[in-house]
């Protein structure tokens, strides 16, 4: 399937699917990579390397600061998969590559595509936007 | 993409970095916001409010010294918001206890002045003439409680920026037509009315508080209209517009009778009506005011006044109620302002007043940020529901919430109680 670009870029991961949009703001620490957000249903998950299929964010105008800071220390999403037109992960994305060459592609999905993406164990981006499944070695024909 | 954004012959130029990297990353970020807010053109600005200017890590310094390096200046007024260091009071956050926040947010305080900002570091810019936009005008705003205040009070019009982008649209002097922007954004679509609270309860000190936790609460999405408070000052509707952005996402809030563009509840509404209705009555006040409370009875240790910066009126109301009695010595009383409030209150003689009786004023920051501020521990008390809210979560205190005079009382005799 294919969606809307909101920040080019490929990339292939194990995907993390967040039930609930999250604040990156006080609800994800950069240091670790792990949500912090005690409210969050995946609370305590660690976010590095993982194509993320997330709503979007929510709250803070502190976001895209976070999202820059975790790609900058290496311990962000390799990917953002979202449902929502995103401008503060966007933002985010936009200047982690303009200062430090990190690629965060980010790619938003209509409502069944996104719902569909949520089972997939692994998620390969592409620049055009094309969202595809990972089929490991040795489930593949 | 759908999206048909023309550009015009200087966008395009800095677009394609013949005026300096700093300008290329601002247009193109303003471009890529354009485009993911499926805007077709761009409005220009004439005032900013940044918050790119508290460190939040690393990240922030570099994206600063970038635009520092490779020429970027800002197109319009542009203010900053509260920063996380009081340099007048650098015991509060000691840099030893704190290096990499405290070392890095007096970096960035110096950068952004390079850069040409004004050095406001308040998160009430609309406390002082400089900071209140007029009536119409396209703003940037990023703070929550200053972007419901622009919009709800003040009447111009700005979306919640966030981080860069804020920046972004200072130096390019412009946003996307989006949103809050357009008249069509500003519709109240949820009324929240207050028409069955009795006399004594409107008056209630702590009710615009508690209001603006409700409308968070319940609007979702939608911009709300208050009905029944047309009495309320501009204390009131600045204490409505930082808890509305904080339990929630309320940007901006009709009252009628008293805001600008809600004359009457069809101004606000323009005459659709409302999807959302929700009778605010004595009992939603009361256990909405009793949730931000966590606890009254352990020993006080301090009482935050501030949140957002005292206005020059909250000062005269603290002074009022203080009545020249003096801080209890196991207590610290710490009011957070703003540069230009303590110039104004200077004048008066109020600011060595205040301190003669114990009362600590600390300028440019807030008492909530993290790290914790010298003796912001165990119990505190405020008069703030933002405070109340965001507190026990990124201090780990325990807090009292109550009116500016329980606050005083509190302070004085150094045990929590209720004035009734």
């Amino acid at each position: 399937m294919r969606g809307r670009v909101l920040h080019a870029g490929a990339a292939s991961a194990p995907a993390a699917r967040l039930d609930a949009p999250l604040s990156f703001w006080g609800g994800f620490d950069p240091v670790t990579g792990r949500i912090i957000d005690q409210a969050h249903p995946q609370v305590g998950e660690s976010l590095t390397g993982r194509v993320v299929v997330v709503g979007g964010s929510r709250g803070s105008s502190g976001t895209p600061g976070v999202l820059a800071e975790s790609l900058r220390r290496a311990t962000g999403p390799a990917g953002l998969i979202v449902n929502k037109a995103d401008v503060n992960l966007t933002a985010g994305a936009l200047v982690a590559e303009a200062l430090y060459e990190c690629v965060c592609p980010i790619v938003l999905l209509d409502d069944a595509s996104f719902a569909d993406v949520g089972s997939w164990p692994g998620i390969a981006i592409t620049n055009d936007g094309t969202v595809s499944p990972i089929v490991s070695e040795t489930a593949s024909p | 993409m759908g999206s048909t954004l023309q550009l015009d012959e200087r966008e395009q130029r800095w677009l394609s970095g013949a005026d300096g990297e700093a300008m290329r990353l601002a247009m193109q970020m303003m471009v890529t916001a354009a485009d993911v807010s499926d805007a077709t053109e761009f409005v220009e600005i004439e005032f900013a409010h940044i918050n790119s200017s508290f460190y939040s890590g690393q990240v922030s310094l570099d994206f600063a010294e970038f635009l520092l390096a490779n020429g970027g200046s800002f197109a319009v007024p542009t203010h900053t918001n509260a920063s996380l260091i009081d340099c007048s009071t650098p015991e509060l956050r000691a840099e030893h206890d704190h290096p990499v926040e405290v070392g890095g947010a007096r970096r960035l305080m110096a950068i952004y002045a390079e850069l040409g900002a004004s050095a406001m570091w308040s998160c009430a810019p609309y406390a002082e003439p400089t900071g209140r936009p007029r009536q119409g005008a396209h703003v940037v705003g990023s703070e929550s409680n200053a972007v419901s205040f622009f919009n709800s009070v003040l009447g111009a019009r700005t979306n919640k920026y966030g981080d860069f982008i804020d920046v972004c649209a200072a130096m390019t002097g412009r946003v996307p037509l989006a949103g809050l922007h357009t008249d069509a954004g500003r519709r109240a679509s949820h009324v929240f009315d207050l028409t069955g609270l009795s006399g004594e309860e409107l008056a209630d000190s702590t009710l615009p508080h508690v209001l603006g936790i409700i409308l968070g609460h319940e609007a979702g999405s939608a911009i709300p209209v208050v009905v029944g408070l047309d009495t309320a000052t501009e204390d009131d509707l600045k204490a409505i517009a930082a808890a509305g952005g904080t339990s929630g996402a309320v940007e901006m809030f009709h009252v009628v009778g008293v805001t600008p563009e809600a004359r009457t509840l069809d101004a606000a509404t323009a005459g659709v009506v409302p999807a959302g209705r929700t009778i605010v009555d004595s009992a939603l006040v009361r256990s909405t005011r009793a949730r931000l409370s966590t606890s009254t009875t352990a020993p006080l240790s301090a009482v935050c006044l501030g949140t957002p910066h005292f206005t020059a009126s909250e000062f005269a109301g603290l002074r009022a109620a203080l009545d020249g009695r003096p801080v209890d010595g196991r207590v610290q009383l710490l009011v957070t302002t703003s540069r230009a409030v303590l110039a104004e209150i200077a004048a008066h003689g109020w600011d060595d007043e205040l301190r003669s009786l114990g009362v600590q004023i600390v300028l440019d920051t807030c008492t909530y940020y993290s790290p914790r501020a010298r003796g912001v521990d165990g119990l505190v008390m405020t008069n703030s529901a933002k405070w109340a809210y965001y507190a026990p979560g990124i201090l780990g205190v325990d807090v009292a919430f109550g009116s500016l005079p329980e606050c005083v009382d509190a302070a004085v005799s150094g045990k929590v109680g209720r004035r009734d």
